[in-house]
C-alpha cells in the first residue's frame, strides 16, 4: 500500500494561515491504514488549526471530512456541493488523491497535508518499510521474492556491492542488505544458480523513465 | 590467459609476472597539475595507474580527463567508471571517448552511494550496475555493438577489470559467487579491496581457486599502507566493506607516533611478500591514499622493482 506521513503542523499552518474557511479532506484508503490521513488525522489536524486561529484571535472555520478514496471521481464528487463554502482544502490523501481532487475542482486551492513516501508494508503499527518501486516489470520470480530495486540502495540487479557489512547496507546499519537477503533466500530455495547468472541491463522504460505512465485495460473498459 | 588488447597491463599479466598497479585521485578543482605531479611520483614504479571516478561520491575532476592526461604523459591509465552518476548513454559515450584516446584499461564499478559524499542530495542513476557495465564493455569490444543495438566499426580495445571485496562479509562464499558472476559477465582482472585480514583473503582465494576462477580472472591484491594509528582506527570503524583486525591497529599503535608511518610501510611490504605465495594472486594494486610518494619505496622493498617494459 501507499505509505505517507503527516506534514509538520507548521508547514500546514503556513499554507492556510491567511484563509478564513478551510476544509481538511481525509481519505479512507491507504493513508488511513498508515494513520497519516484518515478521518482521525483529519479531525486532529482540524482541531490543531482551530486552536491556532483561536490563539491568534482570528475568526476562522475549519471543518473535516473523509472520502472513501480520493483517487476515484465518484467519491470526489461528494464534495461538489460543499467546496464553494471554503477558501482552501487541505487534502490528506496521497499525492494521487491531492492531484485528482485538484483536477476535479480546478478553481479551488488544494494543498497537500501529507508527504507521500513509498509503496510498503506495515511491519508493526507505526513502522512501515518500502517493498516496491512500481517499475512496471516485476522480477521477483528471479530474485527469491525480494526486490533489489526497492531493497538495494543502488537498485543493483547483480548485487551485493562491496559496501555491505555484516549483512547491512553501507548507507545505514539499520537497513538490511537487500542482496544478502536475496542470496540467503535463493540458497534456502535451492536456486543459487540464479545468483551467479548475470542479469542483463533492465528496460527502465516501464518505470518512470518512460514518462508518465498509463494503463489501458481494454478487457475492462466498457 | 592470452592478451587480446593493446593493454600493456594485460600483456604483463599474460606473461606470468606480477603486475603492479596504483591509483591517483583527481583534485577537487580544475588544477590539472595535481594529476601530473601524482603520475610523475609513481610512473616508473607501476605498470598502470587507476584514476578514481569521483571516489566516495565527492565531486572531482573527471576520471576520463585525468586518464587522457596520464596517457599523454606516457603512462598507462586504468579508467575507473562508476555507474552511480551516468546512465548507459553517458557510460558508453565515455568508453568510446576513452578508447579514441588509446585508453585500453577500464575498471567497472557500481560506486559508493552518494550519501557518503559532498552532494548527498543528488539523484543517483544506477541505470546499470558493475556487472552490467562489464557486459557492456565486452559487447562494445567483442561485438562492436552498443546496448541500443547500433553496430559500429572502430571498437574500444579494453582490458576489462572490476573490484572484488572478499571482506564485505560475513559470507565469503557469497563474495566468491559474486566474483564468479563478474567472470561470467566477462571481467578479466579484479583489484581487491585493501587486504588487512589475511585469513579471510586466503579463504576467499581458496574457494575461488577450487572453482577455477583464478584461471579466468587475474586477481590483483589490494594494499593500502597505514599512515598512523588514527587511520587504522578510522578504516576499522568508518569505512564500509573494509575489515581491519585489532592486531593491525595494535601493531601500528604500538610504536611511537613518529615511527607509525614507517611501521605502516613495513606492514604493507610484509603483506605483499605473504600474498606473493597465495595461489591466484597475479599482482598488486597499491592504493596509497594521498600518499603516492610512498609507492616507489613499497615497490622497491617488496622486490617488485624494476618494472618490466
Amino acid at each position: 500500500m501507499i505509505k505517507a506521513v503527516p506534514k509538520p503542523l507548521e508547514e500546514v499552518l503556513d499554507l492556510v494561515k491567511d484563509f478564513h474557511k478551510v476544509l481538511i479532506a481525509g481519505c479512507d484508503g491507504c493513508v488511513t491504514v498508515c494513520e497519516a490521513g484518515g478521518m482521525k488525522e483529519a479531525k486532529v489536524l482540524a482541531s490543531a488549526l482551530r486552536l491556532y486561529f483561536t490563539q491568534e484571535g482570528r475568526a476562522a472555520q475549519v471543518d473535516e471530512v473523509s472520502l472513501t478514496r480520493q483517487c476515484e471521481k465518484e467519491y470526489l464528487a461528494e464534495l461538489a456541493d460543499r467546496l464553494d463554502a471554503y477558501d482552501a482544502v487541505v487534502s490528506l490523501a496521497c499525492g494521487c488523491g491531492v492531484q485528482y481532487l485538484a483536477e476535479m475542482y480546478s478553481h479551488k486551492i488544494i494543498y497537500p497535508g501529507v508527504n507521500t513516501c513509498f509503496l510498503g508494508v506495515n511491519e508493526e503499527r507505526g513502522l512501515y518499510s518500502e517493498r516496491c518501486q512500481a517499475c512496471g516489470h516485476c522480477i521477483l520470480a528471479d530474485t527469491g521474492g525480494i526486490c533489489p530495486i526497492a531493497r538495494c540502495s543502488k537498485r543493483m540487479l547483480n548485487g551485493p556491492c562491496g559496501g555491505s557489512e555484516k549483512g547491512k547496507c553501507e548507507i545505514n546499519p539499520e537497513i538490511p542488505c537487500g542482496w544478502e537477503l536475496i542470496y540467503e533466500r535463493l540458497k534456502t530455495l535451492g536456486q543459487l544458480d540464479r545468483f551467479e547468472k548475470p542479469v542483463d541491463p533492465k528496460d527502465w522504460s516501464s518505470s518512470r523513465d518512460g514518462g508518465p505512465r498509463k494503463i489501458v485495460r481494454e478487457d475492462l473498459r466498457i | 590467459m592470452n592478451a587480446t588488447t593493446p593493454s600493456q597491463l594485460e600483456k604483463l599479466i599474460a606473461s606470468g609476472k606480477f603486475a603492479v598497479t596504483s591509483e591517483v585521485g583527481p583534485p577537487r578543482s580544475a588544477d590539472g597539475a595535481v594529476i601530473e605531479h601524482k603520475g610523475n611520483l609513481i610512473k616508473d614504479y607501476v605498470d598502470a595507474v587507476n584514476v578514481t571516478d569521483n571516489q566516495t561520491s565527492v565531486c572531482r575532476v573527471c576520471s576520463l580527463a585525468c586518464c587522457i592526461r596520464l596517457k599523454l604523459m606516457g603512462l598507462e591509465p586504468v579508467l575507473q567508471m562508476v555507474t552511480r552518476d551516468r546512465n548507459r548513454i553517458a557510460l558508453q559515450s565515455d568508453i568510446l571517448g576513452a578508447a579514441s584516446f588509446g585508453i585500453h584499461n577500464i575498471l567497472c564499478l557500481t560506486g559508493d552511494h552518494q550519501h557518503f559524499g559532498d552532494h548527498p542530495k543528488a539523484v543517483n542513476v544506477f541505470d546499470l550496475d558493475s556487472v552490467q557495465l562489464i557486459q557492456t564493455v565486452r559487447l562494445m569490444r567483442d561485438e562492436g555493438r552498443l546496448l541500443g543495438g547500433h553496430q559500429f566499426e572502430v571498437r574500444p580495445q579494453m582490458f576489462i577489470g572490476a573490484a572484488a571485496n572478499p571482506f564485505a562479509g560475513p559470507n565469503v562464499p557469497m563474495r566468491v559467487a559474486r566474483l564468479a558472476k563478474k567472470a561470467a559477465a566477462g571481467v578479466q582482472f579484479v583489484q581487491t579491496q585493501c587486504i588487512y585480514n589475511m585469513d579471510t583473503f586466503k579463504e576467499f582465494m581458496k574457494i575461488a581457486g577450487d572453482r577455477g576462477l583464478h584461471e579466468k580472472v587475474a586477481v590483483l591484491a589490494g594494499i593500502t599502507p597505514m599512515k598512523n594509528v588514527g587511520m587504522a582506527k578510522y578504516m576499522q570503524k568508518r569505512v564500509p566493506g573494509i575489515d581491519v583486525p585489532d592486531e593491525i591497529v595494535r601493531r601500528i599503535g604500538g610504536v611511537p607516533k613518529e615511527k607509525q608511518a614507517e611501521e605502516g610501510i613495513n606492514l604493507a611490504v610484509e603483506q605483499i611478500e605473504e600474498l606473493k605465495e597465495v595461489k591466484g594472486v597475479r599482482g598488486f594494486h597499491l592504493m596509497a591514499i594521498e600518499w603516492e610518494e610512498k609507492v616507489p619505496e613499497i615497490v622497491e622493498r617488496a622486490g617488485l622493482y624494476p618494472r618490466p617494459g
